[in-house]
Order: C-alpha cells, then sequence, then structure tokens
C-alpha cells in the first residue's frame, strides 16, 4: 500500500526503506520526537519530504493531488477538533470537506454510529458542550462515516482514559476488520500496539538503518 | 446661507489651554500619559497646518493630475500604515496582496461613488474628490488593518484546527474558511456600527464640517448617506479581496500549511 525509499525529512527522519501492507494494521512505535507524527503526515502528504520517494498503491505520491490523497487517506488528529455547531454538523463536516454527498445519510444512521462509541448525545446537542472524551469519540465516528480505504490515527487514545480507550478501540478496529480497511497508527502506548496490530514498527529501528518490517 | 464663522489665532490658542490643564491633571495623578498627549497635539497641529496650506493651494488651481497623485499618495500611504501597524511581520506575498486590495477596492468605490453617483464637474475638482478619498482609503485602512490581524492571528493559532480539517480531505478554501469568515467580521464591523449610530448617537465628521460650513442640512445628510455607503462598499470591497487572495499565502502548492518563521 505504502512504500518509501531513502525518504529524509532534516533532521527528524531518515528511512532507507518501509513497507506498509494494504488491509494490515499497523502500529508505529518509539519514543516522543522520534518522528512518529512525522512519518505519518508524510503518508497523508501533510509535509513534504526532501529526499527519496513515497508510493501509495504503487504511484508517486508527489505527483498525486494532496487533497485527493487524503480523501483516500484520512487522518485523525492527536487532538480532537470539533467544529461551531451541533453533534450532526460534526458528524458529517468529514464528508463535506471530501465533497461527498450527505443528502443520503440518514439521522438513525448517525445515531447508531453515536451508540456504537457509547455517546448518547442528540444529534442537535451542541458539540462543545461534549467532554474531552467524548470529543475525541465522535471524531471517531466521524471518520467511520467517510468510509476510506486507509486511516492514519496519530495517538488515538491520548484524549481518553484507559477504560474508554480499550473500548473506543475495539469497536473502531471491528469496524475495520469487518471493512478490510488499512490502518497505520501512531501510539506511545505498547498494549495498544500490540492489543490491536498486526504489525509492530519501532521507528527508532529504522531510522537510519535499512529494514523492511515483516515482524509483529 | 451663513458662512461659516472664523476661528481667530487667539481662539485656536485657547483651545490649547485646555489640553495643558488636562496634562497638568494626568501628570499629578501619574498616569504618565502627558508626553504622549502633548506629542500627538503637536504633531496633529503640524499636520494640519501644512495640509491647510497645501489644500488652500491645490483648491484655487485645480489640476487633474494633482488630484491624482495626491489620492496615489494617499493610497500608498495607507498601505505603508497598514505595514505599520500590524504587529507580526508580514510575509512579502502578504504584502503586495495588501497593496493591491486597498487600492484596487479603494479605486473602484471612488470612480463608482464620485462618477456615477455624485457626478461633480470638473472630475477632477479637489474640493470634492480629495476629501470624499481621504474618508474612503481612511477607513479602508483600518477596515484592512483589523482583517489582517484576525486573519494572520487566526491562521498562526488555529494551526491544529487547519490540519485536522486538512487531514479530512478539506481543501485550503474550506479550511480556513472559519478565519476567513472572522477576519471579514473584525474589518467590517466599524462601519457597520458606526452606520448604525449615526445620527443618533453622534453625528459624522463630515457632515458636521457641511453644516458648519452653512449648507442646508438636508444636503449635508444626502451627502454623508452617499458617502457612508462608499465606504462600506470600499471597506467591504478592499477585505474580500484581501481575503480571498490572502489566505493562500498560508499554503503552499502541495495543500499543505507553510511553516511559520
Amino acid at each position: 500500500m505504502f512504500q518509501l525509499k531513502d525518504v529524509k525529512v532534516d533532521p527528524i527522519l531518515n528511512i532507507k526503506a518501509l513497507h506498509f501492507e494494504q488491509r494490515r494494521i499497523t502500529s508505529i512505535i518509539g519514543k516522543s520526537g522520534s518522528g512518529k507524527s512525522t512519518l505519518l503526515k508524510l503518508l497523508n502528504h501533510l509535509i513534504s519530504y526532501d529526499n527519496g520517494i513515497i508510493q501509495y498503491n504503487g504511484q508517486d505520491i508527489s505527483t498525486m493531488d494532496p487533497i485527493q490523497l487524503r480523501r483516500e487517506v484520512v487522518m485523525l488528529s492527536q487532538t480532537p477538533s470539533i467544529y461551531d455547531g451541533t453533534v450532526k454538523d460534526n458528524l458529517l463536516i468529514g464528508l463535506k470537506f471530501s465533497e461527498k454527498d450527505t443528502d443520503s445519510i440518514h439521522d438513525q444512521q448517525l445515531h447508531d454510529l453515536l451508540e456504537k462509541f457509547d455517546l448518547h448525545k442528540k444529534l442537535d446537542e451542541n458539540a462543545d458542550d461534549l467532554s474531552g472524551g467524548e470529543k475525541q469519540r465522535l471524531a471517531f465516528a466521524r471518520i467511520i462515516l467517510m468510509d476510506p480505504p486507509v486511516y492514519l490515527l496519530d495517538e488515538p487514545t491520548s484524549a481518553l482514559d484507559d477504560e474508554t480507550a480499550d473500548e473506543v478501540m475495539e469497536r473502531f478496529f471491528q469496524f475495520i476488520k469487518s471493512n478490510q480497511k488499512t490502518v497505520i497508527m501512531v501510539t506511545h502506548s505498547l498494549k495498544v500496539a500490540e492489543k490491536f496490530s498486526d504489525k509492530i514498527v519501532d521507528i527508532t529501528n529504522i531510522n537510519d538503518k535499512e529494514m523492511s518490517v515483516t515482524h509483529g | 446661507m451663513d458662512s461659516i464663522q472664523d476661528i481667530t489665532l487667539v481662539q485656536l490658542f485657547t483651545s490649547y489651554i485646555f489640553i495643558l490643564i488636562l496634562i497638568a491633571i494626568v501628570k499629578w495623578l501619574g498616569i504618565r500619559r502627558e508626553k504622549e498627549i502633548l506629542i500627538a497635539s503637536f504633531r496633529m497641529s503640524i499636520q494640519l497646518a501644512l495640509v491647510g496650506y497645501l489644500l488652500t493651494y491645490v483648491f484655487e488651481n485645480p489640476n487633474p493630475f494633482i488630484t491624482v497623485f495626491i489620492i496615489l499618495f494617499m493610497q500608498a500611504f495607507a498601505v505603508y500604515n497598514v505595514y505599520n501597524r500590524v504587529k507580526t511581520k508580514i510575509s512579502t506575498e502578504l504584502k503586495k496582496i495588501i497593496a493591491f486590495a486597498l487600492f484596487l477596492g479603494t479605486t473602484l468605490s471612488m470612480l463608482y461613488f464620485d462618477f456615477i453617483v455624485i457626478q461633480f464637474t470638473p472630475w477632477y475638482d479637489p474640493r470634492y474628490f480629495i476629501p470624499i478619498a481621504g474618508m474612503i482609503i481612511g477607513n479602508s485602512m483600518t477596515g484592512i488593518t483589523l482583517g489582517i490581524s484576525t486573519l494572520m492571528d487566526g491562521m498562526h493559532s488555529k494551526r491544529q484546527y487547519i490540519e485536522s480539517s486538512l487531514m479530512l480531505g478539506a481543501t485550503p478554501k474550506e479550511a480556513s474558511r472559519f478565519i476567513v469568515r472572522q477576519s471579514f467580521d473584525a474589518a467590517i464591523l466599524p462601519t457597520v456600527n458606526s452606520m448604525v449610530g449615526t445620527g443618533i448617537v453622534f453625528l459624522p465628521g463630515m457632515m458636521t464640517g457641511v453644516i458648519l460650513s452653512g449648507a442646508d442640512p438636508m444636503i449635508a445628510i444626502k451627502y454623508q448617506i452617499v458617502i457612508l455607503l462608499g465606504i462600506t462598499a470600499s471597506v467591504s470591497l478592499s477585505i474580500l479581496l484581501l481575503l480571498q487572495l490572502g489566505y493562500k499565502t498560508f499554503y503552499n502548492n502541495k495543500a499543505q500549511l507553510k511553516k511559520t518563521t
């Protein structure tokens, strides 16, 4: 799915070779400041690299329209971004941003999605009144609604307490597995990485070293 | 109609006495602003005295070149003033857009309100052209300063928020929409508020001047309406040009937020 060769972002990253497989869940771990988030942002072209090549499905991402790429490779930010408006507005904004049709989505569908993430909120409630953890769950529901082939998650559990984290991740990966999605996730929690991923990449090992990651 | 009563030099100096008393009180209270008030009063007096001589000459010798030159000078000075009044460093790209927006926005508004609405003759008559230009350019300058400050501040402080939107596949335009809207509000609100309060809370300076000079209040009011609409049009047009072009300077051609320096 993603193929990286000699990718350099001065002075943070220097990756000789790295491969992310399709329909797999890969976790990226490593010390803070080791460039985990940077690596993630390279994959949806949110930042550029100084050197090397990154391919998505065999295509060089620097030749692709970055906005179209981000609509296929949707990223969840570390801190949930909540927009002015209701819970419903916030659920639909991902689809609106990616210029997809929202008319065909019924309120019942949105309601079920909220329930799935244990959010017992009304659709017309002001989203800003939600707690930090609830906002993160809303953000998860939002990207599920977008239904892209690839997800990038940046520290998805950092806004959640341990118990909720487990439950939310459980629900999310249930959806991922039954829908055959690809996930690349950055996490500081080895526990989360071990529990949910097919593969674990330690960024401190791949930086500056030639390594194709297949263990896990 | 009576013509306006002159103010003698003695009377003029009497007005400074009031300010001197005020300065004494400010000093006595230890507010430490006596210097600022003194310098500002002095500067204003010198500036206006010079403008008085200049306007007297220009009004007595109407000339299209001089009129156009003065307008261009005012626009250039307004652009320079915006650069100085914005606290943070403005990128060269954005500076060009500010100059373009202010110049085009004010020029189009002046052309419309001077030549289609008021239609004074000759077209370059400095008695009309210069004061109207002053009001339109001055207000647009204030609007642009407020708008650009809000835009730059928002693009900086809401960086994470904007990136989150880009991560969901938003175009730069969509991702910055809320900041563009905020900036427009910040720029246009003073003008809107002044329209709402006009006539009830205060009489605008321009109208006061026309009434004092002995004109019929109805004529003064008609001028005032035209001017306020002209100001609104010019502020809106300038700020729209600025924002529609300006937000783009914060992104590169890969739809990424540029690094802040």
